[in-house]
């Protein structure tokens, strides 16, 4: 008799309870948007409601969003958009004429010639060309084929895809994955969701987060143990840590994930936000091919782009594409299957992809405007960057590795022994009692480490280097003081 | 000349944009443009978006025609309004996981106000990019793919499917109930019973998967049949997933639409806060129409809290919903109002796609019922015909010799021959030995006159042929 019959409660069981949903679920955790967050949410609640605090505002340093901290939109994508959207504004004079032959070129491609139609499941077929050559182009020449190309919701989407083709097995069979610690937690959250078995490798921190071939080969050995290691992500520029890997580097591990027989997937989000002197982007599908048909005809791999990052920050378009290289046709036919299910992306992000991958040429009449404003970004990111290492550093208890690229930096802090201990009485990790503290009395959220993996006994924080320049530098010295503070009160 | 044996997945589609590409470089067929009607798309079938929709939108996208004279002083405070709740003003941040949280609140109060007056709670209600992808968020939490046996979730025969495909994708067992053709393709409780029955000792099914109004087959389920299935789904401990996608496409006179919800609550106890369900509609399917932006909610019902925790991070890994499918949902569920400046343009526009479907819906089923070998129920909503075809022995079999599906062959024929692109029967589920064809009925009163016109003479060319 159930323990409900017993007390007489006549609550009925559900259908969907904790024991009988999915076990795979309960596993999954997206630190970017977890119980940090839904405290900051909490809080601005209470500011809104007339709560008295040490602060005005909460600055929300936890996410990757550009324009949620001020960045503007690059006009002559917004003008091309809103010709897309409306049409009837083709015959306004105020709208520059490059942004009106991409509109009509567009709209042409679309279904009744309107974003409003469902595309074909990879993505609007001129749309996927252009991202082809822009490929090309990118790489000195290196072909593209559109038919390699996917268009989808977000870079998330595409990698959870892949993730989904590769994931199999059962016991000791079951498909392992290799994964940077720190590492984007969405691989994690997925790796959790579809019951894949996570393979960590440590990036070198005391060495700007590089990533050594000899920590590739212990972990994949430990791992073939009690799994089957079939992919390795990588992810460069990289996030949370920001480095930006050497041409040599990524030669290495091309050649390691040929030896071991590992899928490739490289995820280059942050592909244009690179400011460390002396560092550069290298695509991964470009050094693959330079290093000869070997390596070019045998290494299967997805690389992975998206407009939410770099010099447009339009995350809320959740448009990306990828590419992949190698791919078994049988295994395309299933990934076709596989992306049918949702429809199709968004248009708005295809269309805004479209723009991204064939921006205004010298000869256009936007071009002057738009190399302005991304100019601009792109400096500022560099500048906040190097103001971002620059004071951390200076900070008794935090150091900070350069960052490189991407738009984070992952200082590592040291924490007092007294305040470990606190934090374990109330249940919490470290890093998080650090970062509820720094936002219950200073009102910036940052993410813990916690939330990306780090080295056992090391603690860190994520934050993002969005904010505009002014209210970045008073961000960092509020994390300063708060930093001296802190370990005084657990000292 | 297309080798007919070769049927893969999407051939038909491939092949239909095959004869679109030879059209526009001038090739002569015996039409000059293929009448898609394969999806159930709009604005690929020609209707037109809302101007007020797209205003706004296009306001959102580029802020500075807000200050413009040209549009209509509701379109730039709505779309002022919109940016307000947009995180640094701009449509290009990410949103909330669970979606905008004012738009979210428009959802719930339009929800309310269709449910007459039964609240519906924000926290309940998720947004994300197209319906599809809730439905497979929601299987995802209820299909345990380590069980033994497997999952179970009960579909309707025909079933558009997608679905289907998320089914079978997480390793759950999709088991068909099939709906009654002869009673206009009503969902019968005794064929819901046998469908469990037949799942004994294959899986342990966990949940009903019902769509109302219906896709392909055109149905409004009654009150009476609604309040019967909450019943069983009640009775037999399954979690109820409700497609309402088709709401707002009601024609038969007799016929309204009841929403589960509503349902479930005036049932009163035990049923109203105990019968789990999760609604799902889309800004797909409605007047709008905008299937490319990508955007849907789920509305979730006397769900475990506990679980509902573990829902809102599944959704929060995939960040948010794109902002301006958000918008669009918004402007569905909070349209213009009478004495708005928008409000006499916007009514007239949907008054003209009611009264094209209206108009649509009557033409089908009459010429249909007038070819021979042809029939189909009244269409009492949705926004396809699911017409069935009594195909000759003869047409069968040179399917057969085709390696084909006999409706396949026949849809096949009918792209290359008639230009009209459909849907074979087959792939949406029917019984056997029974054919059919989809074709989307939400086109302008011109093409649907030469859908009709093009169908007719292929089918009696057909028909003849195959006699």
């Amino acid at each position: 008799m159930s323990q409900q019959a017993v007390n007489g409660v006549s609550h009925r069981g559900r259908v969907l309870t904790l024991d009988s949903m999915n076990p795979n679920v309960k596993r999954v955790e997206y630190a970017v948007r977890g119980p940090i967050v839904q405290r900051a949410v909490q809080i601005e609640k209470e500011l809104k409601e007339g709560a008295k605090k040490p602060f005005t505002e909460v600055i929300k340093a936890n996410i990757g969003d550009a324009h949620a901290m001020g960045q503007k939109p690059i006009t002559f994508f917004r003008q091309v958009l809103a010709l897309c959207s409306y049409p009837a504004l083709l015959e306004d004079s105020k709208f520059p004429e490059d942004a009106k032959q991409r509109a009509r070129r567009i709209l042409e491609a679309c279904g009744g010639h309107s974003i409003g139609a469902y595309s074909a499941s990879q993505g609007i077929e001129c749309i996927r060309q252009d991202v082809a050559r822009y490929i090309e182009k990118r790489d000195g020449g290196i072909p593209s084929n559109p038919d390699n190309i996917y268009l989808s919701t977000g870079a998330s989407d595409a990698i959870v895809t892949i993730l989904k083709l590769l994931v199999c097995g059962e016991g000791r069979d079951r498909t392992g994955v290799m994964i940077s610690i720190p590492q984007y937690p969405l691989y994690s959250a997925a790796l959790a969701d579809l019951g894949a078995v996570q393979i960590n490798y440590y990036l070198d921190e005391d060495n700007c987060w590089s990533l050594n071939i000899t920590e590739l080969r212990r972990a994949l050995s430990a791992a073939r143990e009690h799994c089957n290691p079939r992919v390795l992500c990588i992810i460069n520029p990289g996030n949370p840590t920001g480095q930006v890997q050497s041409r040599q580097c990524i030669e290495d591990v091309i050649r390691f994930a040929k030896e071991e027989h590992l899928f490739l997937m490289a995820d280059e989000v942050y592909q244009d936000n690179v400011y460390a002197e002396g560092c550069q982007f290298h695509s991964f599908k470009k050094v693959l091919f330079e290093m000869g048909p070997e390596y070019s005809n045998t290494v299967e791999m997805a690389s992975f782009h998206s407009t939410s990052k770099c010099y447009m920050g339009e995350c809320g378009f959740r448009g990306g594409y990828m590419e992949v290289i190698n791919l078994d046709p049988e295994v395309k036919a299933q990934l076709i299957k596989l992306v049918s299910v949702r429809l199709c992306p968004p248009v708005p992000g295809q269309a805004l992809l479209d723009l991204v991958v064939n921006p205004p040429q010298p000869d256009e009449p936007s071009y002057a405007t738009f190399m302005k404003e991304r100019t601009a970004v792109l400096s500022a990111l560099a500048e906040k960057a190097r103001l971002t290492e620059q004071i951390f550093n200076t900070v008794p208890g935090i150091t900070c590795n350069p960052v490189q690229g991407a738009m984070y930096t992952f200082p590592r802090i040291t924490l007092p022994q007294k305040a470990i201990d606190k934090a374990k009485e109330l249940g919490l990790v470290p890093d998080m009692f650090y970062c509820m503290r720094l936002l219950d009395e200073e009102g910036i959220c940052l993410v813990p480490g916690s939330g990306f993996g780090q080295r056992e006994g090391t603690y860190h924080f994520r934050m993002t280097i969005l904010p505009p320049t002014e209210k970045l530098k008073v961000v960092l010295q509020k994390i300063r003081e708060f930093q001296l503070h802190f370990t005084q009160e657990f000292s | 000349m297309w080798n007919m044996k070769q049927l893969e997945y999407g051939a038909l589609a491939r092949r239909a944009n095959q004869i679109k590409d030879e059209l526009r470089q001038g090739v002569r067929r015996p039409y000059k443009e293929v009448i898609d009607v394969f999806q159930g798309d709009l604005h690929r079938a020609g209707m037109k978006p809302l101007t007020f929709v797209r205003q706004v939108l296009a306001a959102c996208v580029y802020p500075p025609l807000i200050n413009s004279s040209n549009l209509p002083l509701d379109v730039r405070q709505r779309a002022q309004e919109e940016l307000g709740r947009c995180v640094g003003g701009s449509v290009g941040s990410y949103s909330a996981a669970p979606g905008i949280p004012e738009i979210i609140h428009s959802i719930s109060e339009f929800i309310k106000r269709r449910d007459g007056g039964i609240p519906s709670h924000p926290e309940n209600i998720y947004i994300s990019p197209g319906s599809q992808w809730s439905i497979s968020n929601i299987l995802n939490v209820l299909v345990n793919r380590e069980a033994s046996p497997r999952t179970g979730v009960l579909i309707p025969v025909p079933c558009h499917n997608k679905t289907v495909l998320s089914i079978t994708q997480l390793g759950a067992v999709a088991v068909p109930y099939y709906l009654s053709e002869e009673q206009g393709w009503a969902l019968q409780v005794e064929e819901l019973q046998r469908a469990l029955e037949s799942a004994k000792g294959v899986c342990n099914p966990v949940a009903l998967y019902v769509i109302n109004p219906g896709n392909p087959a055109g149905y409004v389920q009654s009150q009476k049949s609604v309040l019967e299935v909450i019943r069983f789904a009640w009775e037999k401990r399954l979690f109820l997933l409700v497609d309402e996608l088709y709401q707002d496409r009601v024609y038969g006179e007799n016929c309204e639409f009841v929403s589960y919800k509503r349902a479930v609550s005036e049932m009163g106890p035990p049923f109203s806060g105990t019968v789990e369900l999760a609604s799902f509609h889309s800004v797909s399917k409605g007047f709008s129409g905008e299937c490319g932006l990508r955007a849907g909610y789920v509305e979730l019902v006397n769900l475990d809290p506990a679980v509902m925790k573990y829902i809102h991070t599944l959704f929060s890994k995939d960040a948010c919903s794109p902002v301006l499918g958000q918008i669009a949902l918004d402007l569905m569920t909070d349209p213009p109002k009478p004495g708005d400046p928008s409000y006499l343009l916007y009514k007239q526009e949907i008054e003209q796609i009611r009264t094209v479907l209206l108009h649509s819906v009557k033409k089908v089923h009459e010429v249909v019922n007038s070819l021979p070998g042809f029939s189909c129920p009244p269409i009492e909503g949705g926004l396809f015909a699911f017409p069935r075809l009594h195909l000759t022995p003869k047409a069968i079999q040179k399917a057969k010799e085709l390696g084909l599906q006999p409706d396949t062959f026949y849809c096949t024929r009918l792209l290359e021959e008639g230009g009209v692109f459909t849907g074979p029967g087959w792939e949406y589920g029917q019984k056997e030995g029974t054919y059919h064809i989809r074709f989307c009925i939400a086109v302008p009163q011109d093409i649907m006159e030469e859908l009709l016109r093009r169908l007719s003479s292929f089918h009696m060319t057909f028909m003849k042929d195959f006699s």
